[in-house]
């Protein structure tokens, strides 16, 4: 079970090679074919998400949540794709036509991209990059341009609104996110993703990096625009945010590419602090996902718990707390590295 | 020096957090607010009008639908007007039940209030559990009148019906079940500290600019002013009953949120009280079939509603119908701080100004 998808790829390689392709070509078919899985996984994923984000929210607000289609409502989501897929696709005329049409596609575009250095299981990343975390985090900060664009071009002050909070609020959470990251990677002595999952054979960075963990996380809840930081959006305040003039399909990528966003750095934490797929008995492809919904599963906790921030308050709760406790945290891990090294550990 | 401009940004009357036909015009400074101006009309029915071609009885029904979150005190206000008019007396025992549910409603009207506010800033969940139990006393009003919201069980000079057996033990269940509830919004809502940093010292409003505009009702209490008309221009039997008045300090979001909190374990109390005095009895007194008050009576009744001082000015014309009903909306009066407690601050600090400010716009637009 263990090697389960890395063997079939292989036995799919060597297949193509006996039939006389060249390997560069069995191996870029190959490549092709993971992308694929991956963006059906993908999307496959965010219906049971939404499914269980409603499950969720109506367990925690004792409702039930959807319950009329299919057992325990779980089609109610295909349901509502297949309505999303249906409905009219409005442009207001007063938009920027292009930018606004290509702003939620490039939103999913770099939200799938994510997925290319995450080791969904050992030996299972579609490219194994040795700058894999910076890659990560580079093309997370991509996104704020996406939302940029979706409420600059859609002409509505709300949207803008909405955008201009998202810029502010992604670039002041990139820093601490990233150096929140630094702990691990001074740790591991490797930018690369499975080599990070091997240097915590012995014990999980959770239990050395607590901290670098919570400033990861409330960043990332920011990055997400999830509650309490949902500012983009701001359901009560802006209407919808940058999405306000979004309808349908294209409304529906950015619910898509959040959702995606989600997973991704849900798995990010699994893997950089939980061990990734390292687990007794199953398989590492199934940790991972159980640790990965487990994650989620906290995130949508506190989403269905918190109050929204203010604007203002959430700039300086960057600048002046996670800021300064991420780089103390890197001073100490530097600090406990060279002290433990010169114990001879 | 970069060139700035401010802008204007419609908040309603289609938005989210208006509660109902609100348009606040807010001149914005990117996300600080220069200036507000509130328009208010969008749900005007003419009910001061209609009030002059319906019978006294007939308009009942109309003053329960003008607030109606918290439907038993307009009507108690209109109904005591009238008996004023026409020197009806009420007996004992409709005043006890009127007190009844007229503080139910009062509990009932906060607790939309806590969870408006909750789900206003952000926090879905909150709003769920006030509404959870702000059902229960829905459902008492359905033992009571058959109606959940806009309940007309008063009548001139009395109640439509006495109160169903099933009704003592579910208001005495409730009022035991109250602290528990208050004590849950305290954990979920108001214990968050980032609601407690987005309440306090937002929306400041001083005793001074407060008694100026006429504010009344929790929203002055909260700026520190002690005037309460349950105890300082007492209506009914309300003088026989023993409660406090909470009054907040700052005038803030925040004292304005926690004063009603604590009016609805007062609220509690008197309803407590109420269930213990009561007699039985009549519940309706000899009211004649066509009420005729004598021509050129005026009255002015006023009763502390939810939302404030709510008035009635009735001018009579010796016919069987109102020549005048003027309503004296604390909801549309309240409103008009929105621009000055909103000057100077973020634009989702309107947000919770709207919020703690708890207009009604049945009420206020009439």
């Amino acid at each position: 079970m263990e090697h389960l998808f890395t063997n079939i790829a292989q036995i799919l390689t060597s297949w193509m090679v006996s039939l006389g392709l060249p390997p560069i070509w069995a191996d870029l078919i190959l490549l092709i074919g993971q992308w694929t899985i991956i963006v059906v996984i993908v999307t496959l994923n965010v219906i049971v998400l939404v499914w269980l984000e409603r499950k969720i929210s109506g367990f925690i607000q004792e409702r039930l949540g959807p319950n009329r289609l299919g057992p325990f409502g779980a089609f109610q989501t295909i349901a509502d794709a297949m309505k999303l897929l249906t409905k009219e696709d409005i442009i207001p005329s007063q938009a920027d036509r292009w930018i606004f049409m290509t702003a939620p596609m490039l939103f999913i575009v770099i939200a799938v991209m994510l997925y290319a250095v995450l080791p969904l299981g050992q030996g299972m990343e579609v490219v194994d990059l040795n700058v894999g975390l910076f890659y990560f985090i580079s093309l997370g900060s991509l996104s704020t341009i996406c939302l940029l664009m979706a409420g600059w071009g859609s002409n509505n002050k709300w949207s803008l609104l909405g955008a201009m909070r998202s810029v502010a609020q992604m670039i002041s959470y990139e820093i601490p996110l990233a150096f929140s990251l630094l702990g691990v990677v001074m740790l591991a002595g490797s930018l690369n993703l499975s080599e990070i999952v091997t240097a915590q054979n012995r014990y999980w960075f959770i239990l050395l990096q607590p901290v670098a963990f919570l400033t990861y996380f409330i960043a990332a809840t920011a990055e997400l625009n999830r509650g309490p930081f949902d500012m983009p959006e701001a359901e009560q305040e802006l209407t919808a945010g940058a999405y306000t003039e979004y309808t349908g399909m294209r409304w529906a990528l950015f619910f898509l590419a959040e959702y995606t966003n989600l997973v991704a750095v849900s798995a990010l934490a699994a893997t950089l602090f939980f061990g990734g797929g390292q687990g007794p008995w199953l398989p590492s492809w199934l940790w991972i996902i159980i640790k990965t919904y487990l994650i989620m599963l906290v995130f949508m906790w506190m989403k269905w718990t918190f109050p929204r921030i203010r604007m203002d308050h959430l700039m300086s709760f960057s600048w002046k707390v996670l800021i300064p406790v991420s780089l103390a945290n890197i001073l100490i891990t530097g600090l406990g590295i060279e002290f433990f090294r010169g114990m001879g550990w | 020096m970069i060139e700035t401009e401010t802008y204007t940004i419609n908040i309603g009357p289609q938005h989210p957090s208006t509660h109902g036909g609100l348009h606040v015009e807010a001149i914005m400074d990117g996300e600080e607010v220069k200036d507000a101006i509130v328009h208010v009309g969008y749900v005007h029915r003419s009910v001061e009008k209609i009030a002059e071609s319906r019978t006294y009885a007939q308009f009942v029904p109309y003053a329960s639908r003008l607030d109606y979150l918290a439907s038993h005190l307009p009507t108690l206000g209109y109904v005591q007007a009238v008996e004023k008019l026409a020197g009806i007396i009420v007996p004992e025992r409709a005043e006890y039940i009127r007190v009844i549910v007229s503080e139910l409603s009062r509990i009932a009207s906060h607790m939309i209030f806590v969870g408006s506010l909750a789900i206003d800033l952000g926090a879905t969940t909150g709003m769920v559990y006030c509404f959870r139990d702000r059902e229960r006393i829905m459902d008492m009003f359905e033992m009571s009148s058959g109606q959940r919201m806009i309940a007309s069980y008063m009548r001139l000079g009395g109640i439509s019906a006495d109160l169903p057996e099933s009704f003592y033990p579910a208001v005495e269940s409730f009022i035991n079940d109250l602290p528990g509830m208050i004590a849950e919004y305290h954990g979920l809502i108001s214990g968050n500290e980032i609601l407690q940093e987005r309440c306090k010292d937002v929306g400041i409003l001083s005793a001074q600019d407060a008694v100026a505009y006429g504010v009344t009702g929790p929203n002055l209490r909260a700026s520190g002013v002690d005037y309460d008309l349950r105890r300082d221009d007492p209506y009914g039997i309300y003088p026989r009953f023993e409660f406090r008045v909470p009054t907040g300090q700052n005038g803030d979001s925040w004292d304005r949120f926690m004063v009603r909190i604590e009016e609805m374990e007062q609220s509690g109390r008197i309803i407590k009280q109420a269930l213990r005095d009561m007699p039985s009895g009549e519940i309706q007194a000899k009211v004649p079939r066509i009420l005729k008050p004598e021509k050129g009576r005026e009255v002015y009744h006023r009763v502390e509603s939810s939302k404030g001082e709510l008035g009635f000015h009735l001018v009579s014309d010796g016919s069987d119908k109102p020549y005048r009903v003027h309503v004296r909306a604390p909801s549309f009066i309240n409103l008009m701080v929105l621009p000055l407690i909103c000057r100077g601050g973020k634009l989702q600090d309107v947000i919770t100004n709207i919020a703690t400010l708890d207009p009604v716009l049945g009420e206020s637009d009439r």
